[in-house]
């Protein structure tokens, strides 16, 4: 394989033709902050926090999907990038509940000494901003500060859309799209801060085309999709990760032979997920697989439904 | 893909408009049950949801579920989809209101000149904005009118839309159930109240425009000069036209000056099929040049997007003008109309094998759509979302083909370049910046219009051309002296009285910190209420962002809200300027890089701001 | 592209698609020369199918037969992915060799990216057939009737084998009926719920001296039974392997306890073994594993090491340094080909058994919901927002027809039965196609209504093709 040279962060670097900037920064020892960035699906490249700089290029580059290129001259923590990383850190976290997110994400904000008060109190809304016209919103008060805060949508016992905790990173419907599904149920509706991942005129999910693979879930870096058992648990302060274990099994519903890696706390199943990196099926599940889990376990069973 | 539309059924009425429309422009009409045998893929007709969504919101008024569901089949097009993309934009409304809709601009050219008034007049007569059964009315952002501000543009459901200006603040008395009068004084706009009083200097674009040549008229724009160049060009052949602009110099007149000949070689070196797209998206606040060239002179840019076609090796070019602009968009079709009736469109042209045609395509109020990628995404049926550069247009652009997009101006200087010559484009101008330049001058100038100088014209003079600072008040407060300009529009910057002297070349503007932009100038008198003014520019880019990036959707919203701390005086613009620091070099495209460019520069300049 | 074909008209559709082939010169005739036999035979078989008749029997426009003809035989790579609507009638193998013949022609088969693809319906079904749960294999796919095979196993475990095949599922009930077979043991099956013709297969079962079944639930076969011995759930209470629809084996592993009482199903046979006599001690799922890799040689490379690392393996794999194979049939392109030619085999088109008539009119095709899972044993525990439940679902002509509106309770006979179910009204059905899924045994048991004519070759029952009529109630 054909080796590109470039300098990073004044070094001397190499690294594979064809990588982009994150892999490269990477192969050569350099962690990159991501939020809406995952290795197997194609990089959105919206939420910004993976900037560098590079020479040549006026505005900061996104090392997520920008590729290197030979003779590149590379800073991965410049004064422009720690300044650019820390204050969309801090303006996604004064408007989004980033308690989810993971904890490398965590380390970065701390590293940025990340402070999401400095804009001030934010402000509760109640509910998406359906009914706001594009290119039209309420003046500002200088008092407080917007964000998506909004009650969870809990449409059914299989899983809950938390949109307090979205980061409008598209994953979701690129996974119930191109990238998996090709159900296309959920799109990015509205527009600037009112942009927010809807179904037609907001319906219900049930009555949408949505066919409840929670192959989105899977790829939500936020925690703003979440499974019911898991919500419920958090809601009740009863989940438990120290008393959790994850066990790789295959589906019991059909001849594909999909990975599952079964969540358990204290004898029951709390969360099932595929794991990314399986070359059957790439961390994509249906719903059977993702939620028919109900039926083992401890708890007695004698009738069937 | 399986579809599948939740319970809600199109009316009659609706079902006609789509029917109407995709028999219109689909061999298959409206959406059909699932038959024996079906292509998806050859039924899949995204590209036609924004001209669709049109259709019925000029049909209905608005777009309900059902219909949205109509549509949606009728072009396979997944409902959420759909949803997300008619959201998207300002001019479709989701919910039911009344058949007439006001949009009142109160952006910054308009409310120099007592747009806010216009704003309380509409407010009691028609109540709070959005409301009303037979008239509504809602606040806009710039309608591309500041010569004749105050302005608005009417939307109707059933009729065409039209738009007016100056709008007297008295409108209880013609109001609008007096809607026909309100359009009876738009029937004619022609040469006496356009926008272009320049008569004294020097003018290549403009010419057939003082000249006063029918627009509509495409005898009248032959006898007068018109097609010539299509015909040299053609002579000419490909690849001589592209170097013949290159020698030229011209640049890019959209705001990023890029080199015009170069862009096209790019796109022909690619494979084809190939797109050519004049871009008349003229959505920049304070700007409304290109309506004007075309609203006047509408065959000039089909003639130099046919070139630009030809040079390239496009058989398809669009113009993508925005759908505030509906004048200019009734006088392209009837010209494109009439091209195409006299073989200046279409196919083998002038017996040389050549094919060339052009779709008009209307935009539905997003400034966003101006942003070349994303105005790709919006003819392709996607909202209107810039996309992440590299690769360039010229590789992947249109429909994922290469494609060259060119500002209206920038077109039509092609023109004058193939007539009179590379050396003879270059007597005016600088030596970095040749040829001339459309100015869109507004705010407190006494004759607000469009005024085509030579580049390196300083300021002083260009303002001087357009007469100075008014004298008379029209009914509001007394103009006072010079106090600032906004060169380049919102996306731009503010520049004080010692800046009067600046050369109007893109490379003395950069030694400025400023930039031509997109030729926008937008004068305030000293007694202006800046605070107002630099609010008003942060809350359009909050409404203009399409929220894609982090820190565009967030920061504008900051920027916003920040500057009301600096109005009240609890903050110097510390915060302001890190969240503008951050747009800047994080966003994706141009809007959120330049979305603080204003507000920094009026804290720099002390318009706002300084006691913290 | 999608192509609207009759039921049960697959045969008609792959000749005519077959012929088109033929007849516009897209064989792969240096592939049909090498590699197969018989094609003479195969095109004087597929002559009579032209597009015209193709579409006089499926329904599908001759338009649309000839651009999948010439699609499929231009591809670089192409696959015929099927499902049980192929295998689930009278005539099943019959259709399955319809498609092989296409893969012939074309030369579609034994290369990476093309194939013929039977997509199995459950988990595991390629599994269970690995390791002989079938009346003619042996593990392995070894011949219960070579006796050179046959005396490794006996040899093995020590015990005689019977030396004939055994029956098919459909020859049992045959035989239980001519009171040849009087005890069952099922294992993880409901076939008082999921069998053609259901009111006869409860009589037989019901009719057995003994009956045994080993279950996760109490199922209705389970409630018939004189023993229950209730099992754990092999994907997450216990461990093994399973094999996936592309002969992939994978880990299974045990999550969570069973409910009390419910034991592994190797402890349950284990323990079987010794009450009748034979110590089978307690392996471990790895230890019965091993004995197979040394009884069956496709599975000899398969630790349970090499499983784990590699995220599965695909049989054949027969050493620890084979890394399986990813597609079968290669040899087919070895120049001369390893091994034995592919035969065409020319069929011919046979209509259901279960004939369209005025009485019964409308054909009733039974099949899945995405969300729910065979008889609904383990997914009706799931609180599921796109159950439809148990319906009859029809196409708007035949609704409006019959005057009755949705969510309207009506009478559907066939032959066989009578059940009673409410209408769904479904677009993408035609005119006097009815479609009824399976899953819901408790609100509308289906298989009253289907037909038990089974084919001679799969022993599969025709669930696929029934003759219905559907009447409103009160009317």
């Amino acid at each position: 394989m054909s080796g590109l040279e470039f300098i990073l962060d004044g070094e001397r670097a190499v690294a594979p033709a064809g990588s982009t900037l994150i892999r490269a920064l990477s192969a050569n020892g350099v962690e990159t902050p991501t939020l809406c960035y995952l290795e197997h699906t194609s990089a959105p490249n919206v939420c910004r926090v993976c900037v560098v700089e590079v020479e040549g290029s006026r505005p900061l580059v996104p090392a997520c999907s920008r590729l290197l290129e030979e003779g590149m001259v590379v800073s991965s923590d410049s004064s422009r990038v720690r300044h650019a990383r820390k204050l969309v850190f801090e303006m996604l976290a004064s408007s989004v509940d980033l308690s989810l997110v993971s904890e490398e994400t965590g380390a970065w904000m701390r590293e940025y000494d990340v402070d999401p008060g400095r804009f001030g109190p934010t402000l509760r809304t109640d509910g998406p901003a359906a009914s706001m016209r594009p290119g039209h919103h309420e003046r500002p008060d200088g008092l407080s500060f917007a964000s998506v805060a909004q009650p969870p949508l809990i449409q059914d016992d299989l899983y809950v859309r938390d949109y307090a905790k979205c980061i409008l990173c598209y994953q979701c419907v690129n996974a119930c799209g191109p990238e998996a599904q090709n159900t296309f149920a959920i799109s990015v509706a509205g527009r600037g801060f009112e942009a927010r991942i809807s179904t037609e005129f907001e319906i219900g999910l049930p009555d949408s085309a949505c066919v409840y693979c929670g192959n989105c879930i899977a790829v939500c870096p936020t925690g703003a999709l979440i499974p019911r058992t898991e919500f419920d648990l958090r809601a009740s302060g009863g989940w438990a990760a120290d008393r959790q274990s994850v066990t790789r099994t295959v589906c019991p519903y059909c001849g594909v032979g999909c990975n599952l890696e079964l969540t358990v706390q204290d004898g029951a199943i709390v969360r099932v997920d595929s794991p990314l990196d399986h070359d059957v099926t790439s961390g994509n599940l249906c719903i059977k697989g993702r939620f028919g889990f109900s039926h083992v376990g401890a708890q007695p069973r004698s009738e069937p439904a | 893909m399986d579809l599948h539309f939740a319970d809600a059924e199109a009316t009659e009425a609706e079902r006609a408009a789509v029917d109407r429309f995709m028999s219109a422009h689909a061999s298959e009409t409206g959406p059909t049950k699932a038959a024996r045998l079906e292509r998806p893929r050859s039924r899949e007709r995204r590209d036609l949801l924004l001209p669709g969504l049109h259709a019925l919101q000029a049909a209905i008024g608005w777009i309900s579920h059902g219909a949205l569901n109509y549509l949606g089949a009728a072009i396979a097009v997944p409902p959420a989809d759909a949803y997300g993309v008619a959201s998207f934009y300002s001019m479709f409304s989701l919910t039911p209101q009344a058949p007439n809709v006001l949009h009142v601009c109160d952006d910054i050219a308009c409310r120099a000149n007592g747009a806010l008034e216009v704003v309380d007049e509409c407010e009691r007569v028609f109540g709070p904005e959005g409301s009303g059964d037979s008239v509504t009315w809602h606040r806009s952002p710039c309608l591309g009118r500041c010569d004749r501000a105050p302005a608005l543009f009417v939307q109707r459901a059933g009729e065409d839309d039209f738009d007016h200006g100056p709008v007297h603040a008295d409108l209880s008395g013609r109001a609008i159930d007096g809607l026909a009068e309100l359009e009876g004084m738009n029937i004619d706009l022609g040469i006496e109240r356009s926008a272009t009083p320049q008569g004294q200097a020097e003018v290549r674009l403009l010419r057939r425009i003082v000249e006063r040549i029918d627009p509509s008229s495409l005898e009248g724009y032959r006898a007068n000069g018109g097609y010539a160049a299509l015909h040299r060009a053609v002579e000419m052949g490909a690849e001589s036209i592209r170097d013949l602009i290159s020698e030229s110099g011209l640049t890019g007149r959209g705001g990023a000056g890029f080199p015009t000949g170069l862009k096209w070689k790019m796109a022909a070196a690619e494979a084809a099929p190939r797109f050519v797209i004049a871009n008349a998206d003229e959505s920049e606040p304070g700007t409304f040049k290109d309506r004007v060239l075309i609203e006047q002179d509408p065959f000039a840019l089909i003639e130099a997007l046919t070139i630009a076609g030809v040079s390239v090796g496009a058989e398809k070019g669009f113009i993508y003008l925005r759908g505030e602009y509906p004048v200019a968009g009734r006088r392209l079709e009837a010209a494109l109309a009439a091209a195409r009736d006299a073989g200046l469109l279409g196919r083998d042209l002038f017996g040389r094998g050549i094919s060339f045609d052009i779709e008009l395509r209307i935009g539905a109020g997003a400034y966003i759509c101006g942003e070349e990628t994303a105005l790709f995404n919006s003819i392709e049926g996607y909202r209107g979302e810039p996309r992440n550069k590299p690769p360039y247009p010229t590789q992947v652009g249109l429909f994922g083909r290469p494609t060259v997009v060119n500002n209206v101006e920038t077109l039509l200087n092609v023109l004058f370049i193939i007539m009179e010559g590379a050396d003879e484009y270059r007597r005016l101008g600088t030596p970095t910046s040749p040829g001339t330049k459309v100015f869109s001058v507004s705010g407190h100038v006494a004759k607000p219009g469009v005024y085509e100088v030579p580049f390196g014209t300083p300021l002083q003079d260009l303002l001087a051309l357009a007469g100075g600072m008014r004298k008379e008040t029209g009914g509001m407060r007394n103009i006072t002296s010079f106090g600032s300009v906004l060169l380049g529009g919102a996306a731009g910057t503010f520049l004080g009285p010692e800046a009067l002297d600046l050369p109007l070349a893109n490379e003395a503007a950069i030694e400025r910190n400023a930039s031509l932009g997109s030729g926008a100038v937008v004068v305030f008198d000293t007694e202006t209420d800046m605070f107002e003014m630099v609010s008003r520019i942060a809350a359009f880019f909050r409404d203009e962002s399409c929220g894609q990036c982090a820190p565009c959707r967030i920061g504008t919203v900051r920027q916003e809200e920040l500057m009301v701390r600096v109005g009240s005086g609890f903050d110097s613009g510390g915060l302001i300027r890190e969240v503008g620091r951050a747009m800047t070099d994080a966003s994706i495209c141009g809007l959120g890089q330049t979305a603080s460019n204003a507000v920094v520069s009026a804290l720099d300049l002390g318009l706002i701001g300084g006691d913290a | 592209m999608w192509l609207g074909i009759d039921v049960g008209s697959d045969i008609a559709l792959a000749n005519a698609v077959g012929r088109e082939i033929i007849a516009a010169g897209l064989t792969n005739d240096e592939f049909i020369r090498s590699a197969t036999t018989g094609f003479d035979q195969y095109q004087e078989s597929v002559e009579p199918w032209t597009l015209e008749r193709g579409e006089a029997v499926t329904g599908v426009p001759a338009e649309g037969i000839r651009e999948l003809a010439h699609a499929y035989a231009k591809a670089g790579t192409a696959q015929l992915c099927w499902t049980l609507g192929i295998t689930e009638h009278h005539n099943g193998s019959d259709n399955v060799f319809a498609l092989i013949n296409l893969a012939l022609l074309t030369g579609h088969v034994g290369r990476y990216g093309s194939g013929l693809v039977p997509i199995r319906g459950q988990n595991n079904v390629q599994g269970g057939g690995d390791m002989g749960a079938l009346p003619n294999k042996l593990p392995g796919f070894q011949d219960v009737e070579n006796d050179e095979l046959r005396s490794k196993f006996e040899l093995a475990w020590g015990s005689p084998l019977p030396a004939k095949n055994g029956w098919n599922i459909s020859q049992m009930f045959d035989a239980m009926e001519q009171g040849d077979l009087r005890s069952l043991y099922v294992i993880g099956e409901n076939p008082a719920q999921s069998e053609a013709q259901a009111e006869r297969v409860r009589d037989l079962l019901r009719g057995l001296d003994s009956l045994i079944v080993q279950d996760l639930y109490l199922t209705k076969t389970a409630e018939l039974a004189d023993v229950v011995l209730p099992a754990a759930a092999s994907w997450a209470e216990a461990d093994g392997t399973v094999t996936s629809s592309e002969r992939r084996v994978q880990r299974v592993r045990k999550a969570v306890e069973a409910p009390e009482g419910a034991r592994a199903d190797t402890d349950i046979l284990s323990a079987v073994a010794s009450r009748l006599g034979t110590d089978l001690g307690e392996p471990s799922a790895e230890e019965i594993w091993n004995e197979l890799r040394k009884l069956s040689p496709m599975h000899a490379g398969m630790s349970y090491a090499r499983l784990e690392a590699e995220g599965g393996l695909q049989w054949p794999c027969r050493s620890e340094d084979d890394p399986g194979d990813l597609f079968l049939h290669g040899r087919l392109w070895a120049n001369p080909p390893e091994g034995p030619l592919a035969p065409f085999v020319p069929v011919e088109h046979v209509a259901p058994v279960d004939e369209l008539t005025e009485e019964y009119p409308i054909r009733l095709t039974t099949g899945r919901h995405l969300e729910s899972y065979n008889t609904g044993v383990q997914t009706g525990q799931m609180s599921s927002p796109k159950r439809l439940g148990g319906t009859i679902d029809l196409d708007p002509h035949d609704v409006r027809n019959l005057g009755v509106e949705a969510g309207e309770v009506v009478r559907v006979i066939s032959r066989r039965g009578a059940v009673e179910a409410p209408v769904r009204v479904d677009r993408n059905l035609r005119p006097g196609l009815a479609f009824m899924a399976f899953h819901f045994p408790e609100e509308v048991d289906v298989n009253v209504l289907t037909i038990d004519a089974w084919d001679p070759r799969s022993g599969t029952a025709e669930f696929k093709a029934s003759a219905i009529r559907v009447e409103k109630i009160g009317a």
